[in-house]
């Protein structure tokens, strides 16, 4: 009773925890890198579901599309690096941060402005679209494909940084910024490739986020983007499976808190509806408060000290 | 002979950073109107001893005593003590801290060895700052201006130390607009505005040519017989040390290997060895 | 220059660049006070100078969080909503509360307050949420405190909108029917208004509080809050209790906030919590950062001109525009959202001083003297 009652609550919030695990690997790799909260991570991700919208009403098939989109998303967390975070480098993180703010509110209004602040309806991506039936809980295929991909994703990804040439120069980066280019590594290069993979990411998490929520609006991606960062936060930042794990814990608990009212009536626990779910955001919020309180480093962080 | 109040003591202070062992059980003492020296190669673990008396760290070990009152205690807890490498362990049972801003108001003060002023306020109002501690008004007096005369007097205060320390002409500039040698200076007089019995100097030569050096010993001699201090500098410049010392301590690698007058150190074969023999500089 | 003289200058008042700035503050009053008297009050131009009062408020109370405590918070519209629900739910007249709360008997608050006293329990009531929320989360460093402060704005949204709380909030329905800005108007007897005084009303309050703000900068705690911005540990060396003042700082920025947010209800006749997301926040904050980080005067004439760019001078990028015979391109709804986007970034990234910088408005007086004659206002002070 307890199990059938709560499994479709559990298998959305899987899905939606994997989809905001593939931002929250952005937010993370980027902050790892340049200590800078990307408020426009969460836009990028929209532009994402826009650009997919708009590229397959053009008419092309989605084995194009779709490559097109993921490419056209990374290219544009490359340029927003180059153009709004890079001149900053030297700058006072409230700087840089405050020019993350600034992009992201240009995003939203560009988008704004494109679709006349119209929802958009995304289009049917066959496959993942698909309604299946697991344990009785109907739902769609991309509830069992998000996490299944999500995970393949974060191993591949762990791979590349501790085995590729690339991937040493990011950890280096992060350990260290000014020794690394005495090193000679090329920082704005590594940057760019942290952006890039992040946006690449954050383009995936859009195609299977969006399918589930079929519609995109210009301020689709705020939440979602708060969401990751506070599950990259939550996973200590910086780590990667951690963002992971983070992401998949807040997307079931926010996805449980929803249906709890539903949840707890099914099993005769309360008699009457609490309006609990308002607090699906606020919790997320509430648990980054507390995480940031009790233990700031995440589960999966290093501790840092600063110099006096 | 009168009884010499002791005005700062350390008690086998250890302090331990993960497996990094920075200061090694390191005992020292400050007597009243002493000029007390800690010398030791770099990265011997002098700054952490000063984070430790001024609060910023709490010692993982050990006792810090201000006029015989412990201002400091720690000992190892939870994975420190795992890791923990010192000795004297278990002697010291309580866990006493206070934060910087109260080792400050106890009339403990200090310089940076790498300045760190308030670079966007004036000279001025760097030395007033320091006086913000004292401050009779509470926060609403002090929005409404009910205080004039409280302002009026701390700011003439500042004013007349400002002009003692040759920092009179320059009271309206920005701090960070003066040259590097006025900001040590600057530093020294806002550490005197916090009217301290004990100034801790961090490095105070550091980048100073001979004759400013030479100057500086002079002016250190100087402020603390005209404020009645008691003085513990970090330095490298072996001439000034040589020079003001009444007693000097060396550090190497976190351990007190030497102590004596300015002579005796000076003929410490330990010492020589640290500064000339080793292979860690 | 003499000991003597230099004393003289410290001490006495007399600076002619403040009385410079004293006039010119005093003539806009009434400047406004006639306008408003001679003008239609439909004029776009009162609504841009009353919402412009409100902004300014509520971008100076987040300058002296970021650019004079340098704290890193993006709370402003929670504590903004805080001050907005206090002042709706205390001032909707007794007649009227069966028709706002009609989901929820009318209510569980049965009296009307005052308008000024309400204002200013709006930012009482948000001061000691500051307090509360302060506590924990002023331990923590820059980024990780705005994005704490972020997420309890959103956590008060989502109280605010409970449906438990409704005989307080009414939920997620609006507050409305409180007094607003134009119960200021002086009416005669037949309900006509002889004086106008809806616009002036809200430039005098944000005026107080503004100057407030001033005063405070000016005193001791103003240096102590600059000096932990500058440097943290510095300033704890120098016997500043780094808890305690940050915590003052934060609660008196949200004070001023919940004031603010308070007068945003009385603009715009209404309340609902939804209304104020972390991108109202952004704007202020974009606002501050256009005016000068750390500059007071640049907080407040930013305030103006980017409610005057975005409700006035700036709408006609949002019709279709014709020179001649020839459409401009590009016109549409939406396009001025986008220049404006265009000219924040530019300011961003290329005058990251904003309009003043650092400097105030009696700064933009002052002859060009040396430096260590012209001495800050705090001298004059």
């Amino acid at each position: 009773m307890l199990f059938n009652t709560i499994l479709p609550y559990l298998l959305s919030g899987v899905s939606v925890g994997g989809q905001y695990a593939l931002i929250a690997i952005g937010y993370t790799m980027v902050y790892g890198i340049l200590r800078l909260i990307n408020f426009a991570h969460g836009d990028v991700f929209m532009v994402a579901g826009i650009l997919m919208v708009y590229i397959s009403a053009s008419g092309l098939p989605l084995y194009v599309s779709i490559p097109v989109v993921l490419i056209a998303t990374a290219a544009i967390g490359f340029l927003i690096e180059r153009v709004a975070y890079k001149p900053l480098r030297t700058a006072p993180r409230m700087s840089v941060m405050i020019s993350a703010i600034g992009v992201s509110y240009a995003l939203q209004n560009l988008v704004l402005y494109i679709t006349g602040g119209l929802n958009q309806f995304y289009p049917t991506i066959p496959f993942i679209s698909q309604s299946i039936t697991i344990g009785g809980a109907s739902t769609k295929m991309v509830t069992v494909v998000t996490p299944i991909l999500t995970v393949v994703l974060m191993v591949a990804l762990v791979l590349l940084i501790n085995h590729t040439k690339i991937g040493m120069a990011m950890r280096a980066v992060s350990k260290d910024f000014e020794t690394s280019s005495l090193m000679g590594i090329k920082i704005n290069n590594v940057i760019s490739a942290t952006f890039v993979i992040g946006s690449f990411l954050a383009g995936v998490g859009s195609l299977l986020y969006f399918t589930n929520y079929t519609t995109v609006i210009q301020t689709s991606g705020a939440m979602p983007g708060l969401k990751a960062f506070v599950a990259a936060v939550f996973g200590g930042i910086g780590s990667i499976p951690g963002a992971v794990v983070g992401a998949f814990i807040i997307g079931i608990c926010e996805s449980i808190i929803k249906g709890l009212d539903i949840i707890l009536f099914k099993l005769g626990l309360s008699k009457q509806m609490m309006g609990l779910a308002t607090f699906s955001d606020a919790f997320t919020f509430a648990l980054l408060i507390v995480i940031l309180i009790v233990k700031p480093t995440g589960l999966f962080g290093e501790k840092t000290t600063d110099k006096v | 002979m009168k009884k010499v109040e002791r005005v700062l003591e350390l008690e086998n202070v250890t302090m331990q950073f993960g497996g990094v062992v920075a200061v090694d059980s390191f005992s020292m003492h400050v007597d009243a109107g002493e000029i007390v020296a800690l010398i030791g190669p770099n990265g011997a673990g002098k700054t952490t001893a000063f984070n430790v008396i001024t609060g910023v760290y709490q010692p993982t070990n050990g006792n810090v005593k201000m006029r015989g009152k412990i201002i400091a205690q720690g000992h190892p807890t939870g994975k420190m003590k795992k890791l923990y490498a010192g000795t004297h362990i278990g002697e010291y049972g309580k866990l006493i801290s206070n934060t910087p801003d109260k080792i400050t108001e106890m009339g403990v003060a200090r310089t940076f060895q790498n300045i760190r002023l308030f670079k966007n306020m004036t000279v001025l109002e760097n030395v007033l700052v320091a006086h913000h501690m004292r401050l009779k008004t509470g926060l609403l007096g002090s929005i409404l201006h009910l205080n004039m005369h409280e302002e009026r007097r701390i700011r003439q205060e500042s004013l007349d130390l400002l002009e003692m320390l040759g920092l009179g002409n320059v009271a309206n500039e920005k701090a960070s607009s003066l040259p590097y040698g006025k900001q040590r200076y600057l530093e020294i007089a806002r550490a005197l505005a916090t009217g301290p019995r004990l100034l801790l100097l961090d490095e105070p030569a550091a980048g100073m040519n001979p004759q400013e050096t030479d100057e500086l010993s002079d002016f250190i001699r100087d402020i603390k017989e005209k404020f009645n201090l008691t003085v513990f500098l970090i330095e490298h410049h072996m001439n000034l040390v040589m020079d003001i010392s009444d007693r000097i301590y060396v550090l190497d690698f976190g351990k007190m290997i030497a102590e004596g007058t300015p002579q005796e150190i000076q003929d410490n074969p330990a010492v020589i060895a640290a500064y000339l023999g080793g292979d860690d500089e | 220059m003499t000991m003597n003289a230099k004393r003289n200058m410290q001490v006495k008042k007399v600076n002619p660049s403040n009385l410079i700035a004293a006039a010119i503050i005093a003539a806009v009053y009434v400047v406004v006070f006639v306008l408003e008297q001679i003008m239609p009050p439909t004029s776009m131009l009162f609504t841009v100078l009353k919402k412009g009062a409100v902004y300014a408020l509520v971008a100076v109370s987040m300058n002296l969080l970021n650019g004079f405590t340098g704290l890193f918070s993006l709370g402003q519209a929670g504590f903004m909503l805080i001050g907005a629900y206090t002042y709706g739910i205390l001032t909707i007249p007794v007649a009227q509360r069966a028709a706002v709360y009609q989901y929820y008997d009318g209510g569980l608050v049965q009296f009307a307050m005052p308008v000024i006293p309400a204002m200013i329990l709006a930012g009482l009531v948000a001061a000691v949420f500051a307090l509360l929320i302060g506590m924990p989360v002023l331990r923590l460093k820059s980024d990780y405190l705005a994005i704490a402060t972020l997420g309890f704005a959103e956590i008060i949204r989502s109280i605010f909108q409970w449906d438990k709380l409704g005989k307080l909030t009414n939920g997620s329905n609006m507050l409305r029917l409180f007094p607003s800005f134009n119960d200021f108007n002086i009416k005669n007897a037949n309900g006509e208004v002889v004086v106008y005084l809806s616009t002036l009303v809200p430039f005098i309050i944000t005026g107080v509080c503004v100057a407030l703000v001033v005063m405070l900068l000016h005193s001791s705690y103003g240096r102590a809050f600059m000096a932990i911005r500058d440097d943290e540990i510095s300033a704890e060396a120098m016997g500043i209790n780094l808890a305690k003042h940050k915590q003052q700082a934060f609660c008196i920025s949200s004070f001023f906030a919940g004031v603010g947010g308070a007068m945003l209800a009385m603009y715009s006749n209404s309340v609902q919590a939804k209304s104020f997301t972390s991108a109202m926040t952004y704007e202020i904050l974009l606002i501050v950062v256009i005016g000068g980080i750390g500059s007071v005067t640049g907080s407040c004439l930013s305030s103006f001109l980017f409610v005057a760019c975005s409700e006035w001078w700036l709408r006609f990028l949002d019709q279709k525009q014709m020179i001649g015979s020839w459409e401009v391109p590009l016109l549409r709804n939406g396009f001025r959202l986008v220049v404006f986007s265009v000219i924040i970034m530019v300011v961003v990234l290329f005058f990251r001083q904003g309009i003043m910088g650092t400097k105030e408005l009696p700064d933009l007086f002052r002859k060009k003297k040396k430096a260590s004659e012209a001495g800050k206002e705090g001298a004059a002070k």
